[in-house]
């Protein structure tokens, strides 16, 4: 119904925190992405760029299913006050469980490639693209 | 089906990303990254709808495979918007001279 808000607004959340680390990062000259290779910034860049592309797919099939609707109040199940509570109850279990399970992926991710780059010797520690 | 299209999307573009990495002019990174972000999303909304109400775990039908076309299309124009936007050959830069 509208579980993909839940990671869209992890979504704003973490946009905001990625551009408050990246100011944070210029003003300190980037210390600590000499160490590793790698800035939180950019860590914080692929949760947002999961986040955002899952939410914006998600909003499709959405719109598909009729659940989503161009127009106030946007979603379908507003019109009827009986669809709000199970809404709701989609947003606090789907729509939450989904914001978990790509954060815990993206930890998951972070973590091996941060370990990865501690065991290369510190010349070669430089990560492939890995989405900007 | 649009969870299989996805993640089939997802794993290819993935391949084509390490396959030309350590650069990524193109942004093939962003690209998997939508697509991965998606197909975990409806990954735990296939297996939690499943939990709770039962009945088929993927939905195999014309409307399905339709939209899971969509959503391939819909992930392929974000990321051309965004790599017309940077425009990592210069293209659009040497059109405007």
């Amino acid at each position: 119904m509208a579980c993909f808000l839940v990671p869209a607004g992890e979504a704003v959340v973490t946009t905001v925190v990625q551009k408050v680390v990246e100011n944070r990062a210029k003003k300190a000259g980037g210390e600590r992405a000499k160490k590793t290779g790698l800035s939180w910034s950019r860590r914080l860049g692929w949760l947002n760029k999961l986040l955002w592309g899952g939410t914006i797919l998600l909003a499709l099939e959405h719109i598909w299913h009729g659940e989503v609707v161009p127009w106030p109040p946007f979603l379908t199940a507003m019109n009827n006050p009986a669809e709000v509570a199970p809404m709701l109850n989609e947003m606090a279990t789907i729509g939450v469980a989904m914001a978990i399970f790509v954060t815990i992926i993206w930890a998951i991710i972070v973590l091996i490639v941060e370990l990865r780059a501690k065991a290369m010797p510190q010349a070669k520690a430089s990560p492939a693209g890995g989405g900007g | 089906m649009w969870l299989i299209m996805t993640a089939l999307a997802a794993v290819i573009t993935t391949a084509i990303w390490y396959i030309r990495s350590p650069g990524d002019k193109y942004k093939l990174g962003l690209l998997s990254l939508i697509f991965w972000g998606a197909t975990l999303m409806w990954f735990v909304d296939h297996v939690m709808a499943y939990l709770m109400e039962g009945g088929e775990f993927f939905e195999i039908n014309l409307d399905a495979t339709l939209l899971g076309i969509s959503v391939i299309i819909l992930a392929l124009l974000v990321w051309e918007i965004v790599l017309l936007v940077s425009d990592p050959k210069g293209v659009l830069k040497r059109i405007k001279r």
